[in-house]
């Protein structure tokens, strides 16, 4: 249920307090417009905001999303492999990043974490900028201007604070764009998440905070990171928010939909809280089976995003072998593509560390560099004997 | 069909900066034709255990490490035979085509991702300014790594490295490694530059020992009295060093009482083999352990105090209102005892079920840690080893356990005369500061009676 109706209410005593057991907190219940057999269900708020999705469009959710899972199976091989340092699964949160992204418009400004991928893959990276920052080939894997992502952020949560302010200047500039903030449930623990919405609540700042609740941050489990849903945190700093099913590409649109729509009509920031799991490790360097009851994971996998849609799909007679081999060719030439890029990446020379310190030249960072140019020299007599 | 060529897949630093890995078991064998990110192999990291998927699509032509050995980030340890077109994947660093790992060894290695195993291999980085003889420290740079090297290696500065007194030359992880195996790294002579000991000459030298050969003498006078040969030495780890904590921990907190009762078990086992032929249990695994679970939770029903943890820090005992059944099982990591939740209100067939499922995933080795917590209350079944009684350590927090002894014919007081019986020993220890010897003894009379005549249970319930 959305709560806008108590949106600016921190101001006024005759407004509910705010509290766990208020009826009006948003965690009650799930907006949901696919249940986990596949089947549609109305809802009188929601299904406006998709009316418009063709089947066509919504053969394509699909595509995404069995495409970016492609990914995530094709980058944790490599991982396994040496190709990549690290790699971070999104495997079970699809219908979460693809229902979201795929509800931006081009000029919007995203500040994803480290797991968003998938919203990268939308946003237009190519593939081997997507692989780039995980080979440990270079800080960043593609230019943020160009499709406006930023850089993924590995300090928990604190994009948010970018995204704020990136959306405090959007009003500045008087422009119809939002900004997106990609986080998960360990974040809104985070001092960051929370100045976020302070700040972002005062100056009604066109921010959504995109929070996939995956249920783990790490080794911790959400319930024991909150007492109340994650959805219920925002409305303390009187903003309004949304319980989504992270796992139903369409309920994720919708949500998005409808705070990406209050934002630009100077509405103010909204949470939507994906809720969502994590259903590989934290990254390739986790053991999930330590901390993790294996039936929680068989729980989940009965609620697979990509299971429900393709159930949907077959329903209403879309699931053909056409698309499903279309799915399949796109699925395994972005694989290969991946693959290729990543293991044909060029390796960075030495002295790129010192390129993108500042943006104009720096007699320190100069310095710096010749100095390790000449201590590089150093071994150049003995280079061949494969002294480094 | 194109020509093939021989790639090699390196060990990789599976998670972020580790510099080794053991190798659990290998999905495939030499010959077979693997696809691209089929799995290969699972190993073992300090962080976790993962399935290694092929690099490439080709033909295993060699398995260079046996399953339980540790082997170093960046060793070889699968061959394939490749198709030279290329099967849609490239070179990269791990992964490297055997022409450039062998041919060119003194390239310097793409040191992608495992930043911690380059290092080990090759040795510091030699500054020109080290006065090293070119073509001596080439030659040890450059073979150190690779393959385990003849002593007959000449370094420049032994005796200096190894004067006496002085710490032989080494790094952190190989003197963690000679510790581990019990070396003593004067006695190893170093290959590396300037005489550093390396992984390989450790390896080297327990190898040497164990063949019996004399391994490479000590390069100054330190008597050599050879490991390896008259004992053996593990290192203590993993499931290993947690049940011996556990067992400590134990055995010197709650002061344990046992005791001891044999039982006539034939109309249980005549009942078992009713069970088996009946209807209702067709296809399912029913053993003594089972009726004797059953037993065991009849039995704590009526004696509840042997189903309760000590909270030392809160002062309190802890009585539990179910049963959470730990079994001990051998598994081949080592004893766990997983435990079956809620066994209390388990039918005998819930139960039944639930036991053979605990003890296939125990022998797995997939045992959850949910399923390793817990636990009320435990059963070790040294029967199965042909053992008659025993003193068995309480799982830690426990208030009791009870021994299963293995069941034999024996000679037996049957109805006043002597007859051939199927007798069993049961062993219960119990946490004397929860547990008297007044409730304990109950809890062994009530678990054997139902074990004598398991109709007893009608008076019970």
């Amino acid at each position: 249920m959305l709560t806008d109706e108590v949106g600016k209410g921190a101001t006024s005593a005759s407004r509910p307090a705010y509290s766990a057991d208020n009826p009006l907190r948003s965690g009650g219940s799930l907006i949901q417009l696919i249940t986990p057999r596949g089947e549609r269900i109305s809802h009188p708020e929601f299904d406006v905001w998709v009316k418009d999705v063709s089947d066509e469009q919504l053969g394509s959710l699909y595509e995404d999303m069995t495409v970016i899972r492609r990914i995530d199976a094709e980058a944790t091989a490599l991982q396994r492999q040496g190709e990549l340092a690290l790699w971070p699964p999104l495997l079970g949160q699809e219908a979460s990043q693809i229902g979201s992204s795929r509800a931006l418009r081009e000029d919007d400004f995203v500040f994803p974490s480290y797991r968003e991928s998938g919203v990268a893959y939308v946003r237009g990276a190519e593939l081997a900028e997507i692989a780039k920052v995980w080979r440990g080939n270079a800080s960043y894997g593609w230019d943020p201007q160009r499709i406006k992502l930023a850089t993924p952020q590995i300090i928990i949560g604190s994009q948010s604070l970018h995204a704020t302010g990136y959306a405090m200047g959007i009003q500045h500039d008087g422009a119809d764009s939002v900004v997106m903030a990609y986080f998960g449930d360990g974040a809104t623990s985070e001092g960051d998440v929370s100045e976020a919405m302070v700040f972002a609540a005062s100056f009604q700042a066109p921010v959504v905070f995109f929070c996939q609740n995956n249920h783990w941050a790490i080794s911790e489990p959400v319930r024991l990171q909150s007492h109340v849903q994650i959805a219920d945190r925002p409305n303390g700093f009187g903003i309004p928010s949304m319980r989504v099913d992270g796992n139903d590409v369409l309920a994720v649109l919708a949500a998005t939909r409808v705070a990406l729509d209050r934002a630009r009509k100077g509405g103010g920031p909204t949470f939507i809280e994906a809720v969502t799991y994590r259903m590989g490790p934290h990254t390739t360097a986790d053991d999930p089976t330590r901390y993790r009851d294996p039936n929680e994971l068989e729980d989940w996998a009965a609620k697979d995003p990509i299971a429900r849609l393709k159930a949907l799909l077959d329903s209403k007679g879309l699931l053909t072998e056409q698309l499903e081999a279309k799915v399949q060719a796109k699925a395994d030439a972005v694989a290969a593509e991946f693959r290729a890029g990543c293991i044909d990446m060029p390796d960075p020379a030495p002295l790129d560390v010192f390129n993108h310190v500042y943006s104009t030249p720096n007699s320190w960072i100069e310095r710096q560099k010749d100095h390790y140019s000449r201590y590089l020299e150093s071994f150049s007599g003995s280079a061949e004997e494969g002294a480094l | 069909m194109s020509a093939t060529m021989i790639k090699e897949f390196r060990l990789p630093d599976l998670g972020e900066g580790l510099t080794e890995s053991e190798i659990l078991s290998w999905k495939v064998a030499v010959g077979d034709t693997v696809t691209l990110n089929q799995v290969i192999a699972e190993v073992e990291t300090a962080k976790a255990v993962v399935e290694l998927p092929s690099p490439f699509a080709g033909v295993v032509t060699a398995l260079h490490e046996q399953p339980g050995t540790i082997v170093e980030v960046g060793k070889p340890i699968v061959s394939f035979e490749v198709d030279d077109a290329g099967s849609g994947t490239a070179t990269g660093g791990s992964a490297a085509p055997v022409a450039e790992a062998v041919g060119a060894p003194a390239k310097r290695e793409p040191n992608l991702v495992g930043y911690g195993a380059v290092v080990e291999a090759s040795g510091r980085p030699v500054r020109r300014q080290r006065a090293q003889s070119g073509a001596a420290a080439a030659l040890a740079e450059q073979s150190a790594p690779a393959q385990p090297l003849p002593a007959a290696t000449p370094v420049d500065e032994p005796l200096d490295a190894l004067s006496a007194g002085e710490r032989p030359r080494s790094t952190p992880p190989v003197r963690k490694l000679a510790r581990d195996l019990g070396i003593d790294l004067q006695m190893v002579t170093g290959t590396g530059p300037a005489g550093l000991i390396t992984r390989a000459d450790v390896q080297n030298f327990v190898d040497a020992a164990a063949a019996g050969t004399p391994a490479v003498p000590a390069a100054v006078g330190v008597p050599g009295v050879l490991p390896g040969e008259r004992e053996t030495r593990t290192p203590i780890k993993g499931v290993r060093k947690f049940t011996a904590a556990a067992m400590v921990q134990s055995a010197f907190t709650a002061p344990h009482v046992t005791e001891f009762l044999t039982v006539d078990v034939t109309p249980t086992m005549e009942l078992l083999a009713r069970l088996k032929a009946s209807k209702g249990f067709e296809g399912y695994k029913l053993t003594p352990l089972t009726i004797a679970a059953k037993a065991v939770l009849v039995a704590l029903r009526r004696n509840p105090t042997l189903n309760s943890r000590w909270d030392e820090a809160a002062q309190e005992i802890v009585q539990f209102n179910y049963v959470n059944l730990g079994i001990a099982a051998a598994t081949p990591r080592g004893l766990t005892v997983p435990n079956i939740k809620d066994a209390d209100r388990m039918t005998l067939l819930e139960l039944s079920m639930a036991l053979s499922e605990l003890t296939d995933t125990a022998r797995a080795g997939k045992t959850s840690p949910a399923e390793l917590s817990g636990g009320t209350i435990s059963i070790t079944n040294i029967g199965v080893f042909g053992i008659d009684a025993g003193t068995p350590i309480l799982n830690p927090g426990e208030a009791a356990i009870v021994a299963l002894g293995s069941v034999r014919k024996a000679p037996w007081v049957h109805n006043d005369e002597l007859a051939v019986r199927q007798v069993m020993s049961l062993s219960l220890s119990f946490d004397h500061r929860m547990v008297d010897g007044e409730q304990g003894s109950r809890f062994l009379t009530d678990l054997g009676a139902i074990l004598a005549d398991p109709a007893i249970v009608m008076t019970m319930l």
